[in-house]
């Protein structure tokens, strides 16, 4: 049969050696495989316990920023929502009342703010697009879940802990690489 | 006998038409249409001595007729100069003007807050569209921004003076439009301000159309006052028998709410017919108004993003398939989803939500 390329290799089909028949040292030499990577290396990690650092550019779950004094950034300005690719993030503003001013940083703020995880690809548009610094890309995983429902994300997965009340998981939630860079 | 009505040759970036007389170059750019239209912040069409307090619309004049070819030494401001017979103007094949213009805006932007966030004006806002093409990244002014004492204009309309570039619009609008203007510029320099003098609200039956004037976000619609981006809204035009106004305007909704109406506005952003504050303000249901179909909007625009004017919805066929049994197939996202609750009828709502409103019908899961 004539070849289109010349690069098919025809498999040569020869009856096995004597050294092959024997079996045993075939068998020899991958258990000699094995127990060299048992000297190796590990590929693998003890993950709860162990953990790898994050790339500096790991994308992660989503987390709503506070300022310093513990008020909510985001002022539903809409323009994660317009970045996002996948439409996973939906809001609906509400005016800041006068005695709610501890709370929110601006005049305007995001009474409901959700995201949908199904959808979300994780591509960090909607941290791009924030002018308040209010959303970014934390350094943990979308947890699983056996049921859709527990996909819809809203405001209370998604706000970082108060850093006046609750600062140390504040700082946990900020993540590795901010406390690398103040280290710097 | 009738007389010839006398046109008039002008040039303009090397296009070349004739205009009658009495034509300011700002209106004959428009008659050319396109690229060499010169932005204008203050002028407006409709309002008889708006224009000339902006100087966006400088222009180059590099031939002032065919009588007198010196050209003008100054850049003049297109909206107030009038054109001569075979006057060569200079928009954006001019280099003095561009610079002018970054000038301009850099001045308009000077004691801008840049809220943009926040204002319901954003995506439709004349000076986030002239900021994004001839504007500068940063800013040069080292003072602290001025700020106003805040005026309450009554139930219907938001004032918010920091935003606002003092173009006049809304002082002609409401000199011409209402019988007595209650509003007005007050002080000077950098002390001016829109304002009543003695707290009043504005409450003439047509005063609404000074939101739709305002280039920026000062004078905005308390009736829609963060109620959504206006981008996620769908611009749809409809009328209804109005006795005092046209009818004729733009519904902007979501889903089957109202959530704002304003009039329809041309090419250049200005109001086609003016609407009375009943249709404005009143009828935030779509059973008040006919619907004529989709709104046009600039391709370029941000609202124009996610409105899928022309798809198709393919019927669906499970009834039909499984003998007119209708199973639930797709989660109902409402029975997760917080926003958009289906209880609550944000364009009945009058002025912005608040915390109190959605406590009312505060679900956790």
């Amino acid at each position: 049969m004539a070849t289109l390329t010349n690069r098919a290799k025809v498999l040569e089909q020869k009856p096995m050696s004597f050294m092959e028949r024997l079996y045993l040292p075939a068998i020899l030499k991958g258990m000699g495989i094995t127990l060299k990577h048992m000297f190796q290396k590990k590929a693998t990690i003890h993950y709860p316990e162990e953990k790898r650092p994050f790339s500096p550019v790991f994308r992660g779950l989503h987390v709503l920023n506070r300022d310093e004094e513990g008020r909510e950034n985001c002022t539903a300005c809409g323009l994660c929502a317009v970045a996002c690719p996948a439409e996973a993030i939906t809001m609906e503003a509400a005016e800041r009342l006068p005695n709610e001013e501890h709370l929110y940083r601006e005049e305007k703020y995001a009474a409901k703010y959700e995201i949908n995880m199904l959808r979300c690809i994780f591509c960090g548009l909607c941290e791009e697009a924030c002018p308040k610094d209010a959303i970014y890309l934390s350094e943990t995983f979308a947890p699983s879940n056996f049921t859709r429902k527990g996909f819809i994300y809203s405001k209370d997965e998604l706000l970082i802990p108060n850093p006046v009340t609750n600062k140390e998981s504040f700082e946990a939630a900020k993540g590795q690489r901010e406390q690398q860079l103040k280290n710097k | 006998m009738t007389e010839a009505v006398k046109t008039l040759k002008v040039t303009i970036d090397n296009i070349t038409i004739d205009v009658p007389a009495g034509t300011t170059v700002l209106q004959a750019a428009r008659m050319i249409g396109g690229d060499v239209v010169p932005p204008a912040m203050c002028y407006y069409s409709k309002l008889q001595g708006s224009g000339g307090k902006c100087r966006t619309c400088l222009v180059e004049v590099s031939k002032g007729s065919e009588a007198d070819p010196r050209p003008m030494p100054k850049l003049v401001a297109s909206c107030r100069t009038g054109v001569m017979d075979g006057m060569e103007v200079k928009n954006m094949t001019s280099n003095r003007v561009g610079d002018a213009r970054n000038g301009v805006v850099e001045f308009l932007l000077l004691n801008h807050p840049l809220d943009c966030p926040v204002c319901d004006q954003a995506g439709e806002c004349h000076l986030q569209d002239l900021g994004y093409e001839h504007g500068k990244q940063g800013t040069r002014y080292e003072f602290k921004r001025r700020t106003f004492e805040k005026h309450d204009l009554g139930p219907y309309i938001q004032l918010h003076m920091t935003r606002c570039i003092l173009c006049y619009r809304c002082v002609f609008t409401a000199d011409q439009l209402t019988e007595k203007r209650v509003h007005g510029i007050l002080s000077r320099g950098d002390h001016a301000e829109i304002a009543t003098y003695i707290e009043k609200s504005l409450d003439n039956n047509f005063i609404g159309n000074v939101i739709d004037v305002c280039p920026v976000g000062a004078l905005t619609d308390k009736t829609f006052r963060f109620k959504n981006r206006v981008w996620f809204t769908k611009p749809v035009l409809a009328n209804r028998n109005c006795s005092c106004c046209s009818g004729k305007v733009t519904l902007w909704q979501r889903g089957e709410e109202v959530l704002r109406v304003t009039a329809r506005k041309d090419q250049w952003g200005e109001v086609e017919e003016w609407i009375c504050n009943e249709c404005r303000f009143e009828k935030k249901k779509t059973s008040d108004w006919i619907i004529d179909g989709a709104a046009p909007v600039n391709r370029h625009s941000v609202i124009s993003q996610g409105h899928y004017e022309h798809t198709i919805k393919p019927a669906e066929t499970f009834s039909a398939v499984m003998d007119g049994r209708n199973p639930q197939l797709l989660m109902d996202i409402h029975t997760v989803s917080e926003v958009n609750d289906p209880a609550i009828d944000l364009s009945q709502v009058n002025g912005p939500a608040t915390s109190a409103l959605y406590a009312k019908t505060d679900k956790k899961h």
